[in-house]
């Protein structure tokens, strides 16, 4: 047995994908968001939390994934990693879980069309569930932001 | 009472340096080889020096300046440091203690130093173990100075003297209650509060505070400053209920002195004898006696003014005022959809309660840098006249707010540059005639936004930086070696003057030359994440440009809509806004332009650069613009429409947007929703 980890679990699609409990502020519905011109599409603009300003994308964009209509259970993760704060748009967040690190394995090269590097692994959760871990720390990649930013322009 | 607003900053922050000095000449004791200490000590003194020179304290910077002296050699590590030392330094310490409590009682801060100047003197010249002697009688006595507090301290007595040398009238008020008012606080308070509309309360006796703990008799004296004639003012004050009488006696320059003499004289024997307030008598003879009376208790803390909260608690406030917002424009709607009378009423106060407590949670980190900037002048002054120059200061955008704690931090640097501009950058007299300019030399002292950033600008027409000699003192000190300097760019010869104990001043003079003052300035700056640059032109002047972040801030908006899109614009950059019809707009080289009084200048269709999806500007009809400015070049923006002019708050968009076009940062609006805030400085190329 290896150590216990809390993940929350969200959807994009029919795969379940899971974020470290400790690194998720809080899970909002969605609300209004204001554009900001000129940054990469999945980038839905800025939202208000609390007063604070804080930058919301669409995770599905941010995968290359098909951007879909957001619906009502459609939910804003907000993250907070190595002192960013953003908002990820994720089809549905509804479930907390107990992973077993031992049972996380490395991923394989492409899970549903997202690309290795942005994953942390995939944990078998029950019979045939599978739990894709995300590595936060490159999907928030700000190098990336900036190269896709310059492509844009 | 407007002076207090500094003189409870000098307060707090000349406590800070004092407990500084003495915290780190205990650890120096330990550690006396530590020269770090001595740079840290010698700071504290030479801004105490320069904090208390500004406001007109002389003793208490005539003894930090011996202080200074005697630390100097200490911080090169010429001279070592033994008890006797100590022992002078703390007892000078102890003395400026003792004057700094006299100003936060009241009075003037004055006390004789000069058996302690004499000591520290006697360290600089090297002869101290003879004179130890007389070491022993040194500390001051505040005691002899309390009697001051009754009459006007010094700096009261100048303004009134200021005021009438700019016309304006300078009364002793008299005001008499009837025995039958009950509230007397409150009739008091009235007649403060019909004065201060109309001009400037000087003095009150008995004090403020204790008028309003109720703390007095039937009557109460007040100087004040206005421009209002004399009958006017005894109108104003008798048509105020239950008020008995008001004597109003204009001063003049003789009567004011004349009463300076007797109010001293009166003190003295108040504290023996209980002086009864006896009916306004004749005009010299009245004030004095109304003075005696509240002699014992006059002396109140002037301190308690003000209290210190941490920014942190602040900040939380600011957040949670933000939460409660929210909340409030859904009731709103919730109380326009249920339509229930009652309901709708409780949430109009509530909004209205609210929209006061937001000015005032927004306005509360929010301080003018006129706070910092107005001591200046006064400095000037006196700068001016320590080196014999002629000097003139002109002050600009000292509306500009800035957060507290910025404004808090700026004093010091500012101090140290405006010095230096005065003393270095401002040639004398003579040459100044021999260059063929002015005798005159201008010191422009300026503050403006710029996008998210406030800009401060010390900038002088004097004779600008000296390259050679720059270098000269820079390999001497071995920062540059001579080749290196050569090749040097001038810019970075600039930012030599920068470096720790760097000066080039020939002589060290009681203002600036130290090597002290820029280094300190540049670090200060930078923990305050901001940044100072230099320009300088041989024969023209110098400009130092300090660049703070405005990480929270409010400033003027306009709202205006882009389609169905919102934004806000700075209003410091809008010149005015207008309608044009688009067939004005003419197309030159495939971009449009605007015939704007006399000029021809770039119209930006907003909608188009800031891509709004969906909405195009539409081709015909009226056109709204904003005409905006970057120093002297202008722009007009495109909108769809005006919403109206706001308080807003700058918030930046998170690290993850932190480089977004043309924005520089946004606001959360009324409703809870996001604006962005156009940068118009990145608009206009």
């Amino acid at each position: 047995m290896g150590e216990e980890i809390k993940v929350i679990v969200f959807k994009l699609g029919k795969e379940e994908y899971g974020v470290e409990v400790e690194k998720v502020e809080t899970i909002e519905r969605i609300q209004h968001l204001t554009r900001v011109p000129k940054t990469p599409p999945f980038i839905k603009g800025v939202m208000n939390l609390r007063g604070v300003v804080v930058p919301v994308l669409d995770l599905r964009g941010r995968f290359g994934l098909e951007e879909t209509e957001h619906t009502d259970s459609s939910r804003i993760i907000i993250v907070n990693v190595a002192e960013l704060k953003v908002g990820m748009i994720v089809d549905s967040a509804d479930d907390v879980i107990d992973v077993d690190s031992a049972a996380i394995s490395d991923p394989p090269e492409i899970v549903g069309g997202i690309k290795a590097k942005y994953l942390r692994g995939v944990a078998r959760t029950g019979e045939d569930r599978l739990l894709i871990l995300l590595n936060l720390k490159e999907v928030l990649n700000k190098g990336e932001l900036v190269q896709l930013e310059e492509l844009e322009v | 009472m407007e002076m207090n607003q500094y003189l409870s900053m000098f307060i707090d922050e000349s406590t800070e340096h004092l407990q500084a000095i003495n915290e780190k000449l205990l650890e120096l004791e330990q550690s006396p080889e530590n020269l770090d200490i001595v740079h840290v000590i010698f700071r504290s003194a030479h801004t105490l020096k320069g904090m208390a020179a500004t406001m007109g304290f002389e003793d208490l910077a005539s003894l930090t300046h011996q202080m200074e002296n005697v630390l100097d050699p200490m911080r090169g590590g010429k001279q070592s440091v033994d008890s006797f030392i100590f022992d002078a330094l703390f007892k000078s310490t102890d003395a400026l203690e003792a004057m700094l409590s006299d100003i936060v009682a009241g009075g003037t801060g004055k006390a004789d130093v000069t058996a302690i100047v004499a000591v520290l003197k006697s360290i600089v010249a090297g002869e101290y173990k003879e004179a130890s002697a007389s070491a022993a009688a040194s500390s001051a006595s505040p005691a002899e100075t309390a009697d001051d507090a009754v009459a006007l301290d010094q700096y009261q007595f100048s303004v009134l003297e200021q005021s009438l040398d700019s016309a304006f009238n300078v009364y002793f008020i008299r005001t008499e209650l009837t025995d039958e008012c009950v509230l007397k606080a409150a009739r008091a308070y009235m007649v403060f509060r019909e004065l201060e509309d109309n001009g400037e309360i000087i003095k009150a006796f008995p004090s403020v505070e204790e008028i309003e703990q109720d703390k007095f008799d039937r009557a109460f004296s007040l100087y004040y400053v206005s421009k209002l004639p004399q009958e006017s003012l005894v109108h104003l004050i008798e048509d105020i209920s239950e008020i008995r009488s008001a004597t109003v006696t204009p001063l003049d320059h003789d009567s004011l002195r004349l009463m300076m003499q007797t109010a001293g004289a009166l003190a003295e024997s108040a504290a023996a004898v209980e002086a009864p307030a006896r009916p306004a008598g004749n005009r010299s003879g009245a004030p004095a006696e109304a003075k005696a009376a509240p002699a014992a208790a006059a002396g109140h803390a002037v301190a308690s003014r003000t209290i210190r909260v941490d920014l942190d608690r602040l900040d939380h406030l600011m957040n949670l005022f933000s939460e409660l917002l929210i909340d409030r424009v859904r009731l709103e709607q919730l109380a326009s959809e249920i339509r229930r009378s009652d309901l709708t009423e409780t949430v109009e106060h509530m909004s209205r309660v609210s929209s006061d407590l937001q000015s005032i949670v927004l306005n509360l980190r929010m301080v003018p840098i006129d706070t910092v900037f107005s001591r200046f002048p006064r400095m000037i002054r006196d700068v001016a006249k320590t080196l014999g120059k002629k000097l003139d200061l002109v002050i600009t955008g000292a509306d500009t707010e800035l957060d507290r704690t910025v404004v808090d931090e700026i004093g010091d640097p500012l101090v140290h540059l405006l010095r230096n501009s005065a003393d270095h950058g401002i040639e004398s007299i003579e040459d100044r005639k021999r260059a063929g300019k002015d005798e005159t030399g201008t010191i422009q002292l300026r503050a403006y936004h710029s996008g998210n950033h406030v800009i401060i600008e010390v900038s002088d027409d004097g004779a600008g930086i000296n390259r050679a000699k720059t270098l000269a003192a820079a390999i001497k000190k071995g920062v540059v070696t001579e080749a290196e300097a050569e090749r040097m760019p001038d810019e970075e010869v600039y930012r030599l003057l920068f470096a720790s104990g760097f000066s080039t001043a020939d002589k060290i003079s009681d203002l600036s030359g130290r090597g002290v003052g820029l280094d300190v300035v540049k670090t200060k700056i930078e923990s305050l994440s901001g940044q100072i640059l230099v320009s300088s032109q041989e024969g023209v002047g110098t400009t130092f440009s300090i660049n703070l972040p405005l990480t929270l801030s409010i400033i003027g908006a306009m709202l205006v809509a882009v389609g169905p899109e919102k934004y806000a614009i700075p209003l410091n950059s809008i010149v005015e806004t207008a309608a044009v019809d688009a067939a004005k707009i003419r197309r030159l080289h495939g971009n449009d332009h605007l015939d704007y009084r006399g000029s021809v200048i770039p119209v930006i269709d907003l909608a188009q650069v800031l891509e709004v999806p969906g909405y195009q500007t539409p081709e015909a009809g009226e056109r709204n613009l904003v005409i905006i400015r970057k120093r002297e070049k202008l722009a007009a923006l495109v909108v769809s429409d005006f919403i109206g002019q706001q308080e807003i708050v700058l918030k930046n968009l998170g690290k993850y947007l932190s480089k977004a076009f043309a924005v520089s940062g946004a606001t959360i609006l009324g409703d809870g929703q996001v604006a962005l805030i156009i940068n118009p400085n990145a608009l206009i190329k």
